[in-house]
């Protein structure tokens, strides 16, 4: 009986240190506060333009695209596609593209307007990805991520 | 220990304190009156040689610590100071950063001759597997030791290796937000690392006092590969022979260390590493460090994401298994005709691993990696198993004292 309290006393006794052991590790308040929502003005990103801004410590592509962009984005096959999605469930508006900008392989930083679809093109491994951030060619299983956004006016865009 | 512990200190005092604490008659019987076999080569001299290497980089690894500071907007900033302003900075520096590179150039060396002379058959398994335990605590050292510099290579070094775990399933991502402590390799990746690059190298020390013990447990293999039979015949005593034959070996490998220090200091670093982290610009080549690389290729070989990761660690772990897949009686390479033809190609797979891990995943390169991949783990999993079932070897010597005789002999007729 006394072996069996001391063992459970015991067993709770390294859960409850090894928690705060493991769990001190994981992003801290400061942290997350400063990865609050950001916001963007959009006035000034020409048609054609990539504009990189930072949120939680990673670069957000905003792509102000071009008639023909959009229509490469739109006119492609699903079935062409590793990981498929339409462009319309990655755009709220057709001229406007927002993803994180961290390739999906290994979490370089892709290169805007490169690569065989003109999307981006990873230089760490070779990923290419359309003008709607698809991938479609090389090891990156998976499209640009799309952050949460707004367009709280007609300028005025918001991350987070 | 094995080995003979007859020892009896001189003086009074060394008989009063060794009847309280016997650590003299340890050491006595460890690295004095410890038999060690008559034929060994000086490729077994490199577990001396890496035992120094520790020492060197905890000396000019806690001497750096006294001037750097880790925070993303002072480390880079605070080796400039130690390369230019600190007495000697320079040199204490340059030491480190290439003593980790003659730290794997030896610890492969003493790996090769493992797998060469066939040292981790029965009984040495344990030996060995822990020789793998510290192989892997020095790749986990030497890397979170290069991002301490805060340049660009250390960065996205830092961001592609941590990103592998974003390759396991549904854990992954919240596995590398715990890595970092935020949304990407930051301050708080940079604070833990630091606290893990002073920690690890004493748990490498750790696991080598335990990988000692075990050597001196089973006895050293040797190069022919036999057990000893007769420790009078087989065995010459640690001192001096083994002693003085490490310290020559030593002396030669602490030249080839400096050469590199005095004249070629940053030939094995990048420069891109001169350049401070830019977290929104990825340098246009990504290369780990030359110890890394053959373990990069093989990450870049297979074309899915999970697929190479889980590749590129296998190809280390199944190391610990090698006492296993092998299935040969004979230890001794020199006794396996065909085994030593699959051993060098191993070797020269290997190496050319590592030379596709620094050029671009494109084209050729990518398909030299694939094949050479092939071969790496084919070695261990095919050829080691099959081999021993069908290789006739060559008539082993009956003892150490037998087959070094015989080879004096033979060199004076
Ligand atoms: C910090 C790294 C290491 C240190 C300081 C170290 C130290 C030593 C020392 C002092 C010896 C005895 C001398 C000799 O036979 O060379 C030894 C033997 C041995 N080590 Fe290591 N070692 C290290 C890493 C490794 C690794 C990574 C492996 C293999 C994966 C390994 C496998 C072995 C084996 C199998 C032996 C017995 C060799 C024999 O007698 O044939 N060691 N080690
Ligand atoms: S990180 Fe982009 S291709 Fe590997």
């Amino acid at each position: 009986m006394l072996f069996i309290a001391t063992g459970a006393v015991g067993a709770v006794a390294v859960g409850s240190v090894a928690w705060p052991l493991i769990s001190q590790m994981n992003p801290d308040a400061s942290t997350i506060a400063a990865g609050a929502p950001i916001e963007v003005d959009l006035s000034a990103i020409a048609e054609g333009a990539i504009v990189t801004v930072k949120w939680r410590g990673k670069p957000i592509f905003v792509r102000h695209r071009t008639p023909k962009e959009i229509k490469e984005a739109q006119d492609v096959q699903l079935a062409q596609l590793p990981d498929p999605q339409t462009d319309a469930q990655r755009v709220k508006k057709p001229e406007w593209l927002v993803v994180i900008g961290v390739c999906t392989h290994l979490g370089c930083i892709p290169l805007g307007h490169q690569g065989e679809y003109e999307g981006w093109f990873c230089p760490c491994h070779g990923s290419a990805y359309d003008t709607s951030g698809r991938i479609r060619k090389g090891p990156a299983p998976k499209n640009l991520e799309v952050p949460s956004y707004a367009f709280t006016s007609d300028t005025k865009l918001t991350i987070g | 220990m094995s080995g003979p512990s007859t020892y009896v200190p001189k003086s009074a005092l060394g008989r009063w304190f060794e009847s309280r604490l016997p650590i003299m008659g340890l050491i006595h019987s460890s690295f004095v009156a410890y038999p060690t076999p008559r034929n060994l080569n000086y490729w077994w001299t490199f577990g001396g040689i890496l035992s120094v290497m520790l020492m060197v980089q905890i000396i000019t690894g806690i001497v750096l610590v006294m001037h750097y500071t880790p925070h993303v907007d002072y480390a880079f900033n605070s080796i400039e100071l130690i390369m230019r302003d600190v007495n000697w900075g320079w040199l204490l520096r340059y030491t480190h950063a290439n003593g980790a590179s003659m730290f794997f150039v030896a610890v492969y060396i003493h790996m090769l001759r493992g797998l060469y002379y066939g040292s981790y058959k029965a009984p040495r398994e344990v030996l060995w597997i822990l020789g793998v335990i510290i192989y892997l605590l020095m790749m986990a050292t030497g890397f979170m030791g290069y991002v301490l510099p805060w340049g660009q290579m250390s960065f996205w070094g830092a961001t592609v290796i941590t990103n592998l775990f974003s390759a396991i399933p549904l854990v992954g991502e919240a596995i590398t937000t715990w890595l970092w402590g935020g949304y990407s390799v930051d301050n708080p990746t940079l604070n833990r690392f630091f606290s893990l690059h002073y920690l690890l190298p004493f748990m490498i020390a750790g696991v080598v006092v335990l990988h000692v013990w075990a050597l001196h447990v089973v006895g050293q293999n040797n190069p022919d590969g036999v057990e000893v039979k007769n420790v009078a015949r087989d065995t010459v005593p640690f001192t001096p022979y083994a002693t003085l034959k490490d310290g020559f070996a030593m002396m030669c490998f602490m030249l080839f260390f400096a050469w590199w220090i005095f004249y070629v200091p940053n030939y094995l670093g990048h420069a891109d590493n001169y350049i401070e982290a830019n977290p929104l610009a990825t340098p246009a080549h990504i290369v780990p460090e030359w110890y890394y690389l053959p373990f990069y290729a093989i990450l870049r070989a297979v074309p899915s994401k999970l697929g190479g990761v889980v590749a590129m660690f296998s190809a280390i772990l199944v190391l610990c298994f090698l006492p296993w897949l092998d299935t040969s009686k004979v230890r001794s390479a020199k006794y396996r005709p065909v085994y030593k033809v699959f051993f060098w190609l191993f070797v020269a797979s290997a190496v050319g691993l590592g030379y596709l891990g620094a050029m671009p995943a494109e084209g050729g390169y990518v398909l030299a990696s694939r094949l050479l991949a092939v071969y790496y783990f084919a070695f261990f999993l095919i050829v080691m198993p099959l081999l021993g079932l069908f290789e006739t070897p060559h008539p082993v010597p009956a003892s150490i004292a037998d087959a070094v005789l015989k080879s004096t002999h033979s060199a004076k007729a």
